[in-house]
């Protein structure tokens, strides 16, 4: 529920799903890890890569295994989407991330204050006065944001993947799930085809493009492939990172 | 010191031989020396964990990123890990090593470790996690690497308990 002891303009808000329709042309062609649940369904809705991986359960350890893929692979940029409820469950884990510090890892996360997936009823503690950047902010994390507003996020999204810096972003969303849950493909097979795209990500020319190798994008042909164009556009908008 | 740093050496060495280039770890005593050699070498990344659960994700992601790890903690740190081993590693079929430190066993003098020290094998027993105990630096290079054929061809996790007659040197002395 939106706040009136915390951020600015309220009416802003957005849904979660609103917010990855708008980030998804931006994350597309890279490496995604993202909890379980509602995030996994609507990612999965906007058009399922092989190149994206739905962590269904170890809840809190997207993000870990986001900095597992990012030390082991430089060469790609990583985007976790994570969630207040499992943020809150691996607290340390901001601290390994920030110590560790892998300039290609951005981690967002979708704080809609409740643990949605078993109703709206019990609230985590971003409902109260707990703020997830400034945690992230004071584990160390140096390039941290918060936004209420999908081009807001689109655009914060875009300057971390280019600015090559370890980065946290909050994305304040209204606690909304999808209505259904429904992954294909099954949770093994998708992490058999995520393992085999990454062998296959920026080893050849083709570099991003392997990511559609498996031509499973139900997009309508819009999701992938103008990443570089649309950081472009959207760079040297008013900075509120707090850096 | 009296935790054996020449057979902190050989464990490492076995490690290393067999391609493990990322190590999780939260110390404890036994573990000290094990770290330091991770940490002195510019080919291994060691991720230093706040909580060992942690490291079971870290060891997944570089899994299916092409790199091979390995965790070391205490067995207490096992214990803490379960619900990532068993819902992602497990659920998940990815393999994992985890070089366990096993305090709590026959010769421990110090209270705290023995309560867990007696749960340890059957927990991982209940898991059905295969294990061996390390106790002679001889058997240590051909034991890493039977483990971790056994993990990477049944995509699971296995487990090396680093017993008290290998990690510690002086009986005189108790950690």
């Amino acid at each position: 529920m939106p706040r009136s002891d915390v951020g600015g303009d309220q009416s802003a808000i957005m849904t979660r799903l609103e917010a990855i329709e708008d980030i998804y042309p931006s994350i597309a062609d890279h490496v995604v890890v993202t909890i379980m649940g509602a995030t996994a369904a609507e990612l999965y809705a906007c058009g399922h890569r092989p190149n994206f991986f739905y962590l269904e359960h170890a809840m809190g350890l997207a993000s870990s295994m986001g900095l597992g893929i990012a030390l082991a692979r430089p060469d790609l940029k990583v985007i976790v989407l994570d969630g207040d409820g499992s943020v809150l469950m691996n607290m340390g884990g901001l601290t390994t991330m920030a110590r560790s510090d892998p300039p290609n890892l951005v981690h967002v996360v979708f704080d809609n204050e409740v643990l949605l997936s078993v109703g709206v009823s019990f609230t985590t503690a971003t409902a109260g006065p707990a703020d997830i950047e400034g945690i992230a902010r004071e584990s160390g994390i140096r390039r941290t944001a918060t936004c209420r507003d999908p081009r807001e996020l689109r655009r914060l999204v875009d300057e971390a993947l280019l600015a090559d810096e370890l980065s946290t972003i909050v994305a304040k969303v209204d606690p909304v799930g999808p209505d259904s849950y429904f992954i294909d493909p099954h949770m093994l097979e998708n992490r058999f085809e995520f393992e085999r795209v990454l062998r296959k990500m920026g080893r050849s020319a083709g570099g991003d493009s392997e990511a559609d190798g498996n031509g499973s994008s139900n997009r309508d042909g819009n999701g992938s492939s103008n990443t570089d164009g649309e950081v472009d556009r959207e760079i040297n908008t008013i900075g509120d990172w707090n850096e | 010191m009296p935790v054996s740093t020449r057979n902190s050496r050989i464990i490492y060495d076995a490690l290393k031989a067999e391609g493990i280039r990322l190590v999780s770890a939260l110390p404890e005593t036994w573990l000290v020396h094990l770290v330091g050699m991770a940490d002195d070498d510019p080919e291994m990344t060691l991720v230093r964990l706040a909580k060992e659960e942690e490291g079971v994700g870290i060891s997944a992601g570089a899994y299916l990123a092409g790199t091979r790890s390995a965790m070391l903690m205490q067995n207490h740190g096992f214990l803490a890990s379960i619900n990532a081993i068993v819902s992602l590693t497990q659920l998940y079929r990815v393999p994992l090593l985890m070089l366990i430190s096993y305090r709590g066993e026959f010769g421990e003098s110090h209270p705290w470790q023995t309560e867990g020290g007696g749960v340890t094998i059957p927990v991982l027993d209940a898991l059905a996690i295969p294990w061996k105990k390390l106790e002679s630096p001889d058997e240590v290079q051909k034991t890493v690497r039977d483990a971790l054929t056994l993990s990477y061809a049944n995509l699971r996790p296995v487990a090396l308990l680093l017993c008290r007659d290998l990690m510690w040197e002086e009986t005189s002395q108790r950690s």
